[in-house]
């Protein structure tokens, strides 16, 4: 059975452990078997042999064949990471499909943006390394989607990042559970997936109705909306799939991608249905599969205006930087703040005020629009699309920051101080605390600009009361 | 108390049980370093898990909690032994990992959730897994 000569030096075990007896066995393919036993290398097999480990664990009845995979586990947590892919390097592994990178902790572009001892700095180097040598495409961002990584609706695929996931089921139709770090290549290694849970026609019908109908029709309509929905679905819907209604049929893709990012910061939510929006809602009982819902919740606007305040650990006052892009900034969010900056430094110059602030490390230059540092994050597939198009020089001007590669709350980047960070991000405003130290403010893209320029909290609450 | 619960990973362990007031998310919540909970919110916020048998509910938050998982094992603090009250995957990754690594591992036993309070009551006393039977003595 080992076709390959090298595959007695990492001898498999003998037989897989049945780690948990299920009532029924996991049923493998004579292909898949092929594979444990080593045909196709040592790597694949190890790959597989967690797969199918897991698969058990988690009661399948077979794999599936994925289309590709997005990559999670190259950000550093710790060595046993790095000796994990080095293994599967040194294994010879090759992704068996297409498969992107996810964040790392290092900014590859602009290596001084990430604050990181030498070591740390080595050894994240050497995991985001690790994965490129296992054919990996080093796009190192958490919004896959928008940098070309797009499968079809019905497509099952293997990906982790949690807003990635919650992307890739709800606005694309593709079909992945929530996996993380390990899961995702050995997925990606061995072309296959436990067949369970997402990867189920009826695992994805929503069992929760939420409508949305009773808060205010122009608020359904702002960006700001919808992480603040988002993060009241993650913490309504846990794990459950709902199918949300009463809103517009013109929410883009960038507000799509905002709610799914909050709801799976504050829940686990890995699939949401958009009535009359997303692929498989085109009405509300398609999106409950023909079935009663367990539960239907009218959403109140108190309730939204609860977790709105919830999501900011101040409210007023001084703020030390403002961070965009979690999810990375698309194109289309690039062009909104440039639109934002336009018509709000043409008439107000307020840093050159505040610029001699002996308490602010880390202002932006002296004379610059911007009164606070102003973190844009980003993947290096926008990066490159604005530098060709001349647009990064106005927005440095401004007194932005631009990150690639990774983002403010994964790595340290921000100055080390216990201040205050303003995001339009959901799932900025839920890690930022825990992450960074800095108290945290929520506000929509025009608050972020409108703060920054002034140090100080602004924004506008008339939506909300 | 002799307790019979399903293999989520085989293995023999022993050490004090320490049954957890609150689900608790490996990642940013527990060191991977040291072992201790570092969730400030969490009530048995700086205690140490390491060569514990660890009783919780379940495990909430993060995927990327089978990445501390890994670290744990390979720094030789983690629990001596697991016990959840509902299926858990992703801890057990970390550990599958760390097998193929060649690393030292710990059992997991998968007990009906009702037993969960039964460990609570005996928080602090020794006990052993294996064979999917944990001994509290």
């Amino acid at each position: 059975m080992h076709t390959l000569p090298h595959a007695n030096r990492f001898p498999a075990p003998a037989t897989i452990p049945s780690a948990v007896a299920t009532s029924h066995p996991l049923h493998l393919t004579p292909f898949e078997r092929g594979i444990l036993a080593g045909d196709l290398g040592p790597a694949t097999q190890l790959a597989l042999r967690i797969v199918v480990r897991m698969g058990k664990i988690l009661g399948a009845r077979e794999l599936v064949p994925v289309a590709s995979s997005h990559i999670d586990g190259c950000l550093y947590h710790g060595d046993g990471g790095v000796e994990f892919a080095e293994r599967l390097v040194a294994l010879g592994g090759r992704v068996r499909v297409p498969a992107t990178l996810n964040v790392g902790a290092l900014d590859l572009l602009n290596p001084a943006r990430v604050r990181a001892s030498d070591r740390r700095r080595r050894m994240a180097l050497r995991l985001m390394r690790a994965y490129e040598a296992l054919g990996c495409a080093p796009t190192w961002t958490c919004a896959p989607y928008q940098a070309g990584h797009r499968p079809a609706a019905g497509e099952d695929v293997a990906w982790g990042e949690s807003n990635a996931v919650a992307f890739a089921n709800s606005v694309l139709g593709a079909r992945t559970n929530r996996y993380g770090d390990f899961m995702d290549i050995c997925c990606a290694l061995a072309g296959r997936a436990p067949r369970t849970g997402l990867h189920l026609e009826e695992e994805r019908h929503a069992t929760v109705v939420v409508d949305t109908g009773a808060i205010a029709r122009e608020l359904r309509g702002r960006d700001v909306f919808y992480p603040v929905l988002g993060s009241w679905l993650g913490l309504a819907a846990g794990e459950r799939v709902a199918a949300v209604t009463g809103l517009p049929a013109t929410a883009t893709e960038d507000q799509l991608k905002a709610m799914g990012a909050a709801a799976a910061s504050s829940g686990s939510v890995g699939l949401f249905h958009v009535e009359g929006v997303t692929p498989e809602a085109p009405d509300l009982e398609t999106a409950l599969g023909g079935k009663a819902p367990q539960e239907v919740i009218a959403l109140a606007p108190e309730a939204l205006r609860h977790v709105r305040d919830r999501l900011s650990t101040t409210a007023a006052g001084k703020i030390d930087a403002v961070a965009v892009g979690s999810p990375h900034f698309s194109m289309s969010e690039f062009a909104r703040l440039e639109a934002l900056l336009d018509r709000h430094l043409g008439d107000e110059r307020p840093a050159r005020r505040r610029s001699s602030d002996p308490h602010s490390p880390d202002r932006s230059s002296p004379g610059a629009p911007l009164a606070v540092p102003f973190y844009i994050c980003t993947g290096r597939s926008e990066y490159r699309r604005l530098k060709a198009a001349g647009r990064l020089r106005r927005l440095e001007e401004a007194g932005a920051k631009i990150v690639v590669d990774t983002c403010v709350v994964v790595t340290p980047i921000l100055p080390p101080t216990d201040g205050v960070l303003m995001t339009n991000s959901g799932k900025f405003a839920h890690y930022t605390p825990a992450n960074t130290g800095y108290g945290v403010v929520y506000g929509s893209l025009e608050d972020c600009v409108r703060s920054a320029m002034r140090g100080r909290v602004t924004r506008e609450e008339r939506l909300w009361s | 108390m002799e307790l019979r619960g399903r293999i989520v990973h085989p293995g023999f362990g022993g050490g004090r049980v320490l049954a957890l007031a609150r689900p608790i998310s490996f990642w940013g919540g527990v060191d991977p370093a040291t072992g201790a909970v570092t969730d400030p919110r969490h009530p048995q916020h700086g205690v140490g898990l390491g060569g514990r048998i660890l009783a919780m509910e379940r495990t909430i938050g993060s995927s990327s909690s089978s990445a501390v998982m890994l670290e744990l094992l390979r720094n030789r603090v983690a629990p001596a032994g697991i016990v959840v009250g509902r299926p858990d995957a992703i801890l057990v990754l970390g550990i599958l990992v760390a097998e193929e690594l060649g690393y030292d591992t710990i059992p997991v036993v998968q007990v009906d959730p009702g037993v969960i309070p039964n460990l609570a009551a005996a928080n602090g006393r020794r006990a052993t897994i294996g064979e999917g039977t944990i001994r509290v003595e």
